[in-house]
């Protein structure tokens, strides 16, 4: 990655089409902030992230064997506190020290009037889980997300 | 998906070669139109299944087959566990169980002429639909026990509908074999107010008209004539179900290699069928299917009370309840050889036909009754199990339409509130809590239903009964 300005890369959080389901993936200057836009996108998934405020804070530990599976260790925890919480998540932070990630979400109370939630997040899976840097030193991390 | 790798059997069956590391063939059912229209990760996917530890006879897709994650949706496949069969939590799915419930109500289109809306309204204000709703119903840990071990019937010692309704739902409505012990305390609490909730994204509650008969004496054994008002409830397992799929696909992914599975994909996560790990997916997964039951009996206790309001002398009684997205123990034949197999149905539903022991002795002699959903604005079927070739497919057939477009691409043609006003015109109410939800659930995303169903009807795998037309749909 010698060369490369990891500054230039903007972190994003993008949806890409799946059958009957949707693909999630964050990218970012760093595994941790491509773990924070693949959260993002998450949220995107389900509503517009912008106009969530950021009432309550959730924490979130996982630990996992590798990389990818830390990726759906971190969706899964975030669809289990959207769901037994009732919340949408607009804010995500990360923390990863080699498989072990810290993170928290910030949130509010799901609001159908206002948020009009398109899908209720299952689960993430295995599908096209994928979590890499790239030549140009940008993360990506991505996965199916069954609704 | 390029059809040049498979053998066309017949119009309606295409063949994949066993190849490489494939112990089966694939078998495709559809038009060639059908086939071609559909993703080419189905025939990867359904080429990956038809590799995995002791599968039998051939990996199937329906003809609504689409893209899933581990098995296609719409895909079947049986596993022997004396040849070291799998069983598999992605062959599944994440909602387990979830299907179609239909009822009868002995009403006719023009006796909701004067009370429609009003009825469209009371329906969606009484069944808690979409993300962030909650059912009135809160389960302690005992309860929930109980749920988890008697499902429907549970439901209806509860007072949640009537006895004979058990006679008309797949395994008398209990799943034998759940083990609640196998569930995480993360998916109790993901259900702990979920009871009694249809859910979202595909998910609806729809009043429909009989449109069409095929079969007369069939629809007239299972109580359908023309012109008849019924309602259907398409709905699942709801969060407890989803972090079953959850928990298990990770452990089963991780264990794989400490069971010696070697996986094509990650994503076909599984573990031997005799393992400790296979038989606690089994348990925990049959008490999912029983949550899915209680659900649905739940949800037609409510529809019955909104009738009851607006048509006091309607019973609403219970056609069928079927799951599409199971593992089921059953016998089938394999080469004149009686077999018990583990069949996954995962988008497939179950199409035993006439003289099936395990069938309630109501549709002895017809087969029973496949209820194949349709999408907002388009017609959905009631099929019945075949006649001549019971065993085809292991006695599967279809259960929708199948996505031909993502969410991602239908969002970019279609906006819900243009949708509702355009279906209303055509006289369907529709009411759902998210405009969004009902463009990424847009009747043009999905694939002609009526396609689907023919191809499923001419290739032997159910028979047609009966069109219904929506007239309205509670979108979750």
């Amino acid at each position: 990655m010698q060369g490369v300005r990891l500054s230039s890369i903007e972190p994003h959080a993008e949806l890409f089409p799946h059958g009957a389901d949707v693909g999630v993936r964050g990218i970012g200057p760093t595994r941790a902030s491509a773990f924070e836009q693949a959260a993002l996108a998450l949220t995107l998934a389900v509503t517009d992230p912008t106009g969530i405020s950021s009432q309550h804070a959730v924490e979130v530990t996982c630990e996992a064997p590798d990389d990818a599976f830390l990726l759906l260790d971190w969706l899964n925890s975030l669809i289990y506190e959207m769901a037994v919480r009732r919340l949408v998540f607009g804010r995500f932070a990360v923390s990863i020290e080699g498989h072990r990630l810290h993170g928290r979400a910030w949130g509010e109370p799901v609001d159908r009037a206002r948020h009009m939630p398109a899908v209720e997040p299952k689960g993430a899976t295995l599908t096209a889980l994928k979590v890499e840097a790239r030549d140009d030193g940008a993360w990506v991390a991505q996965c199916i997300v069954d609704v | 998906m390029d059809l040049s790798p498979l053998h066309q059997m017949s119009s309606w069956e295409w063949r994949l070669d066993p190849a490489g590391v494939m112990r089966v063939p694939a078998v495709l059912f559809g038009e060639e139109g059908l086939i071609a229209e559909m993703d080419e990760k189905v025939l990867e996917q359904i080429r990956n299944v038809a590799c995995l530890p002791g599968i039998v006879g051939a990996a199937y897709t329906m003809p609504d087959a689409h893209w899933g994650y581990g098995f296609p949706i719409g895909g079947v496949a049986a596993f022997d566990p004396d040849e070291g069969g799998v069983v598999s939590a992605g062959g599944v799915g994440f909602d387990i169980s979830c299907g179609v419930r239909t009822l009868l109500t002995g009403l006719k289109p023009d006796d909701l002429a004067g009370c429609k809306e009003a009825l469209a309204d009371s329906l969606f204000r009484t069944i808690p639909a979409g993300v962030g709703s909650t059912g009135k119903i809160a389960l302690d840990e005992i309860e929930m026990n109980r749920m988890l071990e008697g499902g429907a019937r549970w439901a209806v010692a509860q007072g949640y509908g009537r006895a004979e309704d058990l006679d008309r739902i797949e395994e008398g409505g209990c799943m034998p074999g759940a083990e609640p012990d196998a569930v995480s305390h993360r998916a109790r609490q993901r259900q702990r107010e979920e009871m009694g909730t249809l859910g979202s994204g595909n998910h609806y509650l729809e009043v429909q008209e009989v449109s069409a008969i095929s079969d007369d004496a069939v629809a007239k054994s299972f109580g359908l004539a023309r012109g008849d008002v019924v309602i259907s409830i398409h709905c699942g397992s709801r969060g407890l179900g989803h972090q079953i799929g959850t928990d298990f696909l990770r452990e089963m992914a991780l264990a794989a290699p400490a069971h010696g599975i070697t996986l094509p994909d990650l994503e076909l996560a599984c573990a031997p069928i005799r393992s400790e790990l296979g038989q606690r997916y089994l348990g925990a997964m049959r008490a999912g299917i029983n949550c899915a039951l209680a659900n649905r009996q739940i949800i037609t206790h409510l529809t019955r009370r909104v009738f009851a309001h607006f048509f006091p002398d309607t019973a609403l009684p219970v056609l069928f309840d079927v799951s599409h997205n199971t593992c089921k123990e059953e016998e089938h034949e394999i080469s004149g050889e009686r077999r018990r197999l583990f069949i996954h149905r995962k988008g497939a539903t179950r199409a035993f036909g006439a003289g099936h022991p395990d069938l309630p002795p109501t549709f002895a002699a017809t087969g029973q009754p496949v209820f194949i959903g349709g999408s907002m604005g388009t017609s959905s079927a009631i099929m019945v199990g075949p006649t001549l070739r019971p065993e085809h497919a292991f006695a599967s057939s279809c259960h929708g339409a199948g996505r031909r477009l993502s969410r991602h691409q239908a969002l970019k043609q279609w906006h819900g509130r243009a949708l509702v006003d355009e279906l209303r015109q055509r006289g369907i109410i529709i009411k759902s809590p998210s405009m969004r939800g009902v463009a990424e659930e847009a009747p043009g995303a999905y694939k002609d239903i009526t396609a689907v169903v023919e191809a499923a009807h001419l290739a032997g795998l159910s028979r047609k009964v009966a069109t219904l037309e929506p007239l309205i749909c509670i979108k979750g």
